[in-house]
């Protein structure tokens, strides 16, 4: 009776050559099953290109059109290098949040393979991407293709109007700050390139007014009286560095506002990313992992097709301990798919340990409170709200605490019952970007005087600035056009300062020995 | 429902914009390495590609990150010995711990390089930026063939079958205009006053001075109406040049001395210099043939292997391989078809009276038909007759004949790129 049911289920292919029907087969297949899981997604656009093209995508981020600039070229030579030393493979699969989701196959690859990322991109991603809260506040799917087109159109207007050099000096400073060109708070508009052309004119009309008021030379009568109450500017500090720049610095020409304000777009649009690497990974590897596995189990795919698709998933999801020479911090992939998959264990088989630490999910339907774990967190919250004492254990994790004031490293927290709560509230602070990345606000501005502006670098836990600070100054004093000023505070206290162009040395020798970039 | 497209059939070099940016970004280096690569590469592997290397702190995007100090907490994978409050000590600076997050390396030391390779075609761009293949116009064209006829706007001659009307009327109109000017502004006067006599009482119209008006008018109507309405000086015509068209053949004639005093190590050098002009010739021109003549007191037209590799002995005549150059281009390379380029390496031996017969040669027989001629002498002694007649040679002949002398193969490069730098338009 079983026997005759298996031998009624034709597996979809044998070999591992692939053609575009089975590929349209798998997909086929996948969608049912995702669908039957309750997987929500845009509709799929799935690309066969090969391994240059594939190159190219990579050097752009993924993007397919993107505006000109070397750093592209410097990451294309580098993939191209490596690619072709052997040195590393290239990604399987890139994957675009747009709407329809586009998903790169290589040509290279097996029909496995092609499944496998089929399975990973275009169902795991890509319900991902419609599902998550920042993706669907933070971008707007449908319109970012047309924007890069926008943006890639845009810029090379300026370049034939002014230069490649000027474009590309604006830009290499714009990309030094581009960590610091995303609202945390506030939602964006949607953007369009329609939309997006029809303002922008509106925009530099606006532009100018707002910075002739700022900028006001002329003395109002009475002004003995105003001294006193004289407003610090800004009221609050930004930490929107690349728009206060845009909005704010006393010397820019449009065009040059308008290409910060790409790059800020740009940045904006990554930042979700940036924030959802381990829940957006795991998500997508539980995902092929599931599907796949039921394919198995309803006989479409072959025992040969499931060995080569657990060997290249076990290298994805593998995690080198600390002391192996090929650590490299914590695989995304490793720790974002042990924790959906422990969660789907404590809802499908609850120990009493899972009852006691999670009472609301132990139990429950897997599928919803999957769902609920991918659409309402982001990696710092998702971390902190259901990483188990099981995945602890089972990655063996441990805290150090490296303080320069004492002569050795302690150790932490570790995997046991005193240091589950410890261990994970500091594994979830390291995926806080805001602890990453060191805290910079624009403090204020000289608005009647020299016109400089002031940075305050807050410390995290007395953490001091890298040795590139003073390079991204010379950046920085590059948009702003005047000098710059860095104060980093530990608590009240400034324990150092960087200012460009650099105090106490001869300016004019300085700026000849183009040590800073002439301002714009 | 999924879409699945091909797009293996779009363009590869997506990035081909962004990678030529960068070189540009650091066009000193890689010129610099070119150079370098230049003076040590074994002569084969002359344009080929060439690894570049570019220090990586030259290569830093530099962002705002955390430094190292402070308070560092960190949660690593694979716990295998600790537990919580051991003690351990701190790693020594430099070496192992990652430092985790980014993945960033310790400190590079400035030492780390980004290397790449540039492919032939870059590396020859590279290496003939601003050289210029000089005359690259014939000096003498022969039959139709060589020319290609382009438009070059208006002129005043020509034949009727390219009479440009437009041109043509609009002149005509013009001068009608410029020519008739006087004599309407009078007319009209003249109609004005016939008008306001006519229109006087009858009886205080002085018809005398009505007729005489009215003759006046009609003698400047007449005259107005004499002037032609197209004359052979407002006829305009097409203009079409000839421009000579580059002959897309070349040849290239090397000629070395291979006596007694020439040895390998001059030879090299000299071989060096040739494939450096044919690399340059192949890449300004759809064909490219070389001759190879040596001599020591006769010469002799030999390829490529023997050329640089037989051993010879004797004393040396120059003008025989002169001679056999003139020779070859007037049976098998006329000038009027190809582009001719002698390439000339001596250590400046030369038999004495020998030098004389050599300058005539090239005066009256060589220098009119090629573009471009070049000495030069691998020696670091002291030059002889052969370079001093030479160098009346090229004060006949500045444009077309260069000379410079090569010490040793660091010179080769750069005296190349001396005798093709390009010229400014004067």
């Amino acid at each position: 009776m079983l026997d005759t049911a298996l031998n009624n289920k034709q597996p979809i292919s044998t070999t591992s050559e692939w053609t575009f029907e089975l590929i349209q087969e798998y997909d086929r297949e996948i969608a049912l099953l995702a669908k039957e899981f309750g997987l929500d997604t845009y509709p799929n656009q799935i690309e066969v290109i090969s391994s240059e093209q594939m190159m190219d995508a990579y050097s752009s981020v993924g993007m397919p059109v993107g505006y000109n600039h070397w750093s592209f070229g410097k990451q294309f030579i580098s993939v191209e290098n490596n690619y072709q030393r052997g040195r590393m493979g290239l990604a399987y699969e890139i994957v675009i949040n747009s709407n329809p989701c586009i998903a790169y196959l290589m040509e290279e690859n097996t029909m496995t393979m092609q499944a496998l990322v089929i399975a990973h991109a275009c169902y795991g991603h890509n319900s991902f991407f419609k599902g998550n809260y920042l993706f669907r506040t933070w971008t707007d799917a449908s319109s970012i293709i047309d924007y890069l087109l926008f943006a890639k159109n845009y810029i090379a207007r300026c370049e034939e109007r002014y230069g490649v050099d000027e474009v590309e000096a604006l830009l290499d400073s714009c990309h030094a700050l581009m960590n610091y060109g995303v609202d945390r708070y506030k939602r964006p508009y949607p953007i369009s390139a329609h939309e997006e052309e029809r303002r922008q004119k509106e925009r530099e009309e606006y532009r100018q007014r707002q910075l002739n008021d700022l900028w006001r030379t002329i003395p109002k009568l009475g002004g003995g009286e105003e001294e006193a109450t004289v407003q610090r500017f800004p009221d609050e500090p930004q930490e929107n560095l690349l728009y206060f720049i845009e909005k704010n610095a006393p010397l820019l020409e449009n065009w040059q506002r308008e290409l910060i304000r790409i790059v800020r777009k740009m940045a904006q649009y990554f930042y979700p990313q940036r924030q959802t690497q381990v829940m957006n990974e795991g998500w997508a590897t539980f995902w092929h992992y599931t599907l796949l596995n039921e394919l198995h189990a309803k006989g479409k795919v072959t025992d040969g097709f499931m060995m080569e698709f657990l060997s290249s998933h076990t290298s994805v999801i593998y995690q080198p301990p600390y002391d192996s020479p090929y650590y490299n911090g914590i695989n995304p992939y490793a720790l974002g798919f042990s924790i959906f998959t422990d969660l789907r264990r404590i809802c499908e088989n609850p120990t009493d340990e899972d009852r006691a630490w999670f009472p609301d999910i132990a139990g429950s339907n897997w599928k919803e409170t999957l769902q609920f774990a991918m659409r309402d967190f982001k990696d710092e919250s998702f971390i902190l709200q259901f990483l188990s004492p099981k995945v602890m254990r089972d990655m063996k994790l441990f805290c150090i605490s490296d303080d320069d004031r004492e002569k050795e490293i302690e150790v932490g927290a570790i995997h046991n019952e005193d240091g589950y709560r410890e261990l994970r509230a500091k594994l979830a602070g390291q995926y806080n970007l805001g602890n990453r990345e060191p805290n910079i606000q624009v403090y204020s501005v000289d608005t009647r005087g020299d016109r400089s502006i002031t940075l305050h670098h807050t410390q995290h836990q007395r953490r001091p600035l890298g040795k590139d600070t003073l390079e991204v100054l010379k950046h920085l004093h590059r948009l702003w056009g005047f000098d710059v000023h860095l104060h980093s505070l530990n608590g009240d206290e400034i324990t150092a300062s960087y200012h460009c162009p650099e105090q106490g040395r001869d300016r004019s020798e300085l700026e000849e020995s183009m040590l800073v970039p002439k301002p714009i | 429902m999924s879409y699945i497209i091909d797009r293996r059939l779009n363009g590869k070099k997506k990035s081909t914009v962004n990678r030529q940016r960068f070189l540009r970004r650091y066009k000193a280096h890689i010129k610099k390495a070119v150079g370098e690569a230049m003076n040590s590469r074994s002569i084969t592997d002359l344009g080929k590609g060439e690894k570049i290397s570019i220090p990586t702190r030259d290569l830093n995007e530099p962002i705002f990150s955390n430094g190292r100090g402070g308070h560092m907490e960190q949660v690593l994978p694979g716990n295998k010995e600790f537990v919580t409050g051991d003690r351990i000590p701190r790693p020594g600076q430099g070496q192992g711990q990652g430092s985790g997050g980014s993945g960033a390396s310790d400190s590079g030391e400035g030492m780390d390089e980004f290397a790449f390779q540039i492919s032939q075609d870059e590396f020859l761009e590279f290496m003939f930026e601003g050289l210029e293949l000089p005359n690259m116009v014939k000096r003498k064209l022969a039959g139709n063939d060589a020319f290609h006829v382009v438009r070059a706007g208006i002129c005043n001659e020509g034949t009727p079958g390219r009479l440009n009307v437009v041109r043509s009327m609009r002149a005509a109109n013009a001068r009608r205009i410029a020519l008739s000017g006087g004599k309407r502004r009078n007319l009209k006067l003249l109609e004005q006053e016939l008008l306001a006599e006519e229109e006087k009482d009858p009886a205080l119209r002085d018809q005398r001075k009505l007729d005489e008006l009215r003759v006046k008018i009609e003698d400047l109507r007449a005259r107005v109406g004499r002037i032609p309405f197209l004359d052979d000086f407002d006829l305009k015509y097409n203009l079409l040049v000839k421009q000579p068209r580059p002959s897309s053949k070349a040849v290239m004639f090397c000629l070395m001395d291979v006596s007694g005093s020439m040895n390998q190590a001059t030879k090299d050098m000299a071989k060096r210099f040739f494939l450096l002009l044919y690399l340059f010739l192949q890449r300004s021109y759809e064909y490219t043939e070389i001759v190879f003549i040596r001599h020591h007191t006769s010469a002799k037209e030999v390829d490529e292997q023997e050329f640089f590799y037989s051993r010879e002995t004797g004393g040396t005549i120059v003008s025989s391989a002169l001679k056999m150059m003139r020779n070859i281009m007037r049976e098998r390379y006329p000038a009027s078809e190809w582009n001719i380029y002698g390439a000339q390496a001596s250590d400046g031996d030369n038999w004495n009276d020998d030098s004389s017969t050599c300058h005539k040669i090239l005066i009256d027989d060589i220098m009119p038909h090629v573009q471009y001629y070049s000495y030069v002498e691998i020696t670091p002694r002291d030059h002889q007759a052969l370079w001093d007649e030479y160098q009346s040679v090229a004060d006949v002949f500045p444009e077309h004949f260069a000379m410079e002398q090569i010490i040793d193969v660091g010179d080769i490069y750069p005296v190349f790129r001396q005798l093709f730098t390009q010229k400014v338009a004067a």
